[in-house]
């Protein structure tokens, strides 16, 4: 079991568990604003965007190139940028901080 | 298996070049192929404009058919923000439970009555029925009006012999006149009340605005529906067991029609106009030219998509661009899901196989490419369990 906590662009945090799927299922299932996941994730929408806590980086590991090719056109993008289906939920997550990026 | 296969005509002038050369009216179009570059050229809006004269960003171009801007479409930013967060609510309208119980509704009905049937003819008597009716939802208009839509035929704007048809955009635009004048008179539920009762930065749209989001909604949604629920047929018709797979693993039903649309992807590119004088490969764009966007063969760049000519049911990651990219992505993408997504589970549900009777591939002619985008025609048999 992982607790995620998700801070809205409103700076609303809301607190999930989960065992399985992705973490952009966990959001849109639990109707976080600001992630859509438009595509059902598969890397095609850019609707799940997320900027994990500077410090929880080692947590979530490094986006794809397939998924950075997605997240360089997003105006929104910073280094902490990932698209949130890409990341699946397993207990090394446990803990995890995501600010939901704005649209562009 | 050779039925349902859409080829990819793009691929070597991609390699080679990573352009394509296409004339259209003497407006000419440089196409381009590879994802990266697609996405760029739909990112930089600053450059590769949308909001040029009417019709123009349209491949081929429908300059000499329409006048009137059709909206978000056809702004830029700043502007297109305005109106495209005034409509951006109401078509994410199709996911909610409702809406999705509906939609169910009639895609389950027009399944039931083909499987009834000896044969049916999948373009006129299925794909151009069930968009239709499907369309009533999004306009939230009264269910009977599909039949007077799916009176027009298959295309909108074209003719039986595929030219621009000025005649034929008349019959939609008069329509959609005489349903804004209807709903200023008594006013509904359904789309058009809403965008009459709209402001956009302090003021009232224009019947010319609202004429401009309704012409976007009918023509956007019709061909490009169409080309996805008869190829899929095509597709299922020879494939069987996905259909027996998507049965057995319904989880999988939203990333295979992910893979349909990219591969099928129903709109084969989208035009822009060069603002300024500027390259795309290293190839000379001169400013007031066009280019267009090729999301088919961006969908089968090998760089990024491992066997591009091969559906892959379940593919995991699969950045395609069959609904555009950036700014101006497709507003009616919701729908167009929602409708695919319940069709396949209906069809992996209900139907255990599709004979394919007799069919006429639908090819565009690109000038230096020819691609198939559907079918014109093709008869099938429904089988079911």
């Amino acid at each position: 079991m992982a607790k995620i906590t998700f801070i809205t662009t409103d700076k609303e945090a809301i607190t999930l568990e989960a065992s399985s799927g992705s973490v952009m299922q966990l959001a849109v299932d639990n109707d976080v604003p600001g992630i859509d996941g438009d595509c059902g994730g598969v890397c095609s929408c850019a609707t799940c965007h997320v900027h994990v806590k500077p410090e929880h980086m080692e947590k979530t590991g490094e986006a794809s190139e397939i998924e950075n090719d997605m997240l360089e056109l997003d105006d929104n993008v910073n280094e902490y940028s990932r698209l949130c289906c890409q990341l699946e939920v397993s207990d090394a997550l446990d803990g995890l901080e995501l600010q939901v990026a704005e649209r562009d | 298996m050779k039925k349902s296969k859409l080829s990819d005509p793009f691929k070597k002038a991609r390699l080679e070049k990573g352009f394509g050369e296409m004339n259209d009216q003497n407006d000419p179009v440089t196409m381009l192929l590879r994802l990266k570059d697609v996405r760029k050229g739909a990112h930089n809006w600053k450059t590769f404009q949308s909001g040029a004269t009417p019709g123009r960003i349209v491949v081929p171009s429908e300059v000499a058919i329409r006048s009137i801007r059709q909206i978000p479409f056809e702004v830029d930013p700043p502007e297109h923000k305005s109106y495209r967060d005034l409509v951006e609510p109401w078509f994410k309208r199709p996911l909610e439970e409702a809406y999705m119980q509906q939609l169910n509704k009639q895609i389950s009905a027009i399944v039931d009555e083909v499987l009834a049937m000896d044969s049916v003819e999948v373009v006129s008597d299925f794909s151009l029925r069930l968009q239709s009716r499907a369309l009533t939802l999004l306009l939230n208009t009264p269910y009977e009006e599909a039949e007077t839509w799916i009176s027009w035929g298959t295309h909108v704007f074209r003719s039986e012999g595929e030219a621009l048809d000025g005649d034929k955009a008349n019959i939609l635009y008069d329509y959609i006149d005489t349903q804004i004048e209807k709903a200023i008179k008594a006013p509904g539920d359904d789309l058009y009340s809403m965008l009459l009762a709209s402001e956009v930065n302090g003021k009232k749209l224009t019947k010319e605005e609202i004429k401009g989001v309704m012409i976007l909604t009918f023509a956007g949604g019709r061909d490009t529906v169409i080309n996805a629920v008869t190829n899929s047929i095509a597709y299922f018709a020879e494939h069987p067991e996905s259909l027996q797979r998507i049965k057995n693993e319904p989880e999988i039903t939203s990333k295979a029609v992910e893979e349909l649309i990219r591969y099928f992807a129903p709109l084969t590119h989208m035009g822009r106009v060069a603002t300024k004088d500027t390259q795309v490969c290293e190839h000379a764009i001169k400013a007031d030219s066009r280019i267009s966007l090729c999301w088919a063969s961006a969908n089968r760049d090998a760089s990024v998509f491992e066997n591009p000519n091969d559906i892959v049911l379940d593919r995991k990651l699969n950045p395609h661009v069959s609904f555009g990219f950036g700014t101006h992505n497709c507003l009616g993408a919701t729908h167009a899901r929602q409708l695919m997504r319940i069709l396949v589970e209906t069809l992996a549900n209900k139907v255990k196989s599709i004979d394919i009777i007799d069919f006429k591939e639908n090819i565009e002619n690109l000038d230096q490419f020819e691609r198939k985008v559907g079918y014109d025609a093709i008869n099938v048999t429904f089988n079911g369990y």
